[in-house]
């Protein structure tokens, strides 16, 4: 089942055009991977599928409901009322966690799914505990954001974007704020994710995890993308600018 | 008239000094945020208007504004002034002007909450109002509790200008007792308990900061 699909999207920030025309889509169960140098638009590419910045032009379907159409050569969003039931379908993780930090670990993960999608809290706060124990974090329920280091922030906010129960879960670069031992403990969260089929897409400088976890990688450069395909694939590109990018990686 | 009298006297007034200050505190308090929220909205006109507002009631002086309130309703609309007037006038020219300090006090204290609270509270499907009330909000409190301190200190002291309009509070009633009586000892009451409140003041503040001292 197609859970997300982006086509032809233009986004330009004061004349300058940083996504040109560029089409995506994710199937369910899929994870897909955007790598590319910064400025690439990546980041952007993200930011409009999460409705975070508004699209110029094209077209974002999220499980057959159009968000946003192609009208006359410019983007028509659809009404708040169909956005907001869109919006359920999918969660993000930032790259600086933004966790609340007024509210403890457990109350950052369940103050949304009771206060804004009105569950239970008998079943929330079981769910968030069972959330807590598979990202390790079952001693740390009390704790507030500052207690902890940046990659348990960074899994309480996997975890509190996952009791949202989302269909789609974006990253955005979630481990460019950790240092290398830390960004170990949240790519194998992603890649335990990906082992139960939970649909992503992932922004990420991580070559290696980058080729091992996903199903498909997208290289964009100066908001086009380069190449495309299976990461065995793409990784072994004879493009010149892939050849280039990922040489400067590896040197 | 001995010490004890002075003091007597000097105590009743000092109901009318606390009145002023709580009356004032609370309503400056909510009215500076309303007044904060028009000077961070959207449209440009109603910013301006408060940015107007805050620029005049700062740039004047507060004794000056009481007198306007005062007697601005006879001048401007022709309105009988009675004495009980007076103190109404007074809680109305105090509230106007504090607010105006406070809302700058709230801008700076929201301006400061990262865009990233905002747009995780997004994310997870908050409404504007639940982000502002549950998201924005406690962390602004918790930012501005030292300017507020300090701009209440502030205002314990200022009530003492209420003798501007002869409201009988605690400034006004010293004055007249140290001229009838001849004697200094009004001053060292009046000194004695401008600072005994502002010490309460402060605890009151500090203990507040220490409450909310649980996050960072």
């Amino acid at each position: 089942m197609r859970l997300l699909e982006m086509n032809h999207i233009k986004k330009s920030f004061d004349g300058q055009e940083v996504l040109k025309d560029i089409s995506i889509h994710v199937d369910e169960g899929e994870v897909l991977s955007i790598i590319g140098p910064s400025g690439s638009g990546k980041s952007t590419m993200l930011r409009c599928a999460t409705m975070l910045e508004t699209i110029d032009d094209g077209e974002i379907i999220y499980l057959g409901d159009k968000a946003a159409v192609s009208r006359d050569g410019h983007a028509a969003y659809a009404k708040a009322a169909d956005l907001k039931k869109i919006h359920n379908y999918y969660g993000l993780v930032f790259q600086n966690f933004n966790l609340f930090p007024h509210y403890s670990v457990l109350k950052n993960i369940t103050d949304a799914p009771m206060r804004v999608q009105k569950r239970g809290k008998a079943e929330v706060y079981a769910e968030a505990r069972e959330l807590l124990r598979k990202m390790g974090l079952e001693d740390k329920e009390n704790a507030y954001p500052y207690q902890l280091s940046g990659g348990q922030q960074q899994r309480v906010s996997i975890a509190r974007a996952l009791a949202m129960k989302p269909k789609i879960l974006f990253f955005d670069e979630p481990t460019s704020a950790l240092d290398p031992e830390l960004t170990g403990e949240i790519l194998k969260i992603i890649k335990d994710l990906a082992a139960e089929k939970m649909t992503m897409v992932i922004v990420t400088h991580e070559m290696n995890f980058a080729k091992n976890v996903s199903d498909y990688v997208v290289f964009m450069d100066k908001g086009v993308i380069v190449e495309e395909g299976k990461p065995e694939d793409v990784f072994n590109s004879e493009n010149q600018r892939m050849k280039e990018f990922l040489g400067k990686f590896e040197a | 008239m001995t010490v004890m009298q002075i003091v007597q006297q000097l105590f009743n007034s000092m109901g009318i000094t606390m009145e002023i200050f709580f009356v004032t505190l609370v309503t400056s308090l909510i009215l500076g945020l309303g007044l904060a929220l028009v000077r961070m909205s959207k449209s440009r006109i109603l910013s301006l208007i408060a940015k107007f507002y805050i620029s005049v009631m700062r740039g004047t002086p507060l004794m000056l504004q009481l007198l306007v309130v005062y007697f601005g309703p006879f001048f401007i609309f022709g309105m009988q002034i009675t004495p009980s007037y007076r103190l109404k006038a007074v809680l109305i020219g105090f509230a106007l002007n504090y607010a105006a300090y406070f809302a700058e006090i709230y801008r700076s204290g929201i301006a400061a909450i990262p865009v990233g609270q905002y747009e995780a509270a997004r994310m997870l499907g908050y409404s504007k109002t639940q982000t502002f009330v549950h998201i924005v909000m406690p962390q602004v409190i918790k930012r501005i509790i030292p300017p507020v301190a300090n701009e209440t200190i502030t205002l314990v002291k200022d009530t003492s200008l209420a003798f501007t309009l002869a409201v009988a509070e605690v400034f006004t009633v010293t004055k007249q007792l140290v001229a009838s009586q001849s004697s200094v000892v009004p001053f060292i009451v009046a000194g004695i308990f401008y600072y005994v409140f502002n010490l309460v003041v402060a605890v009151f503040f500090d203990y507040l900061e220490k409450k909310l001292s649980y996050y960072r």
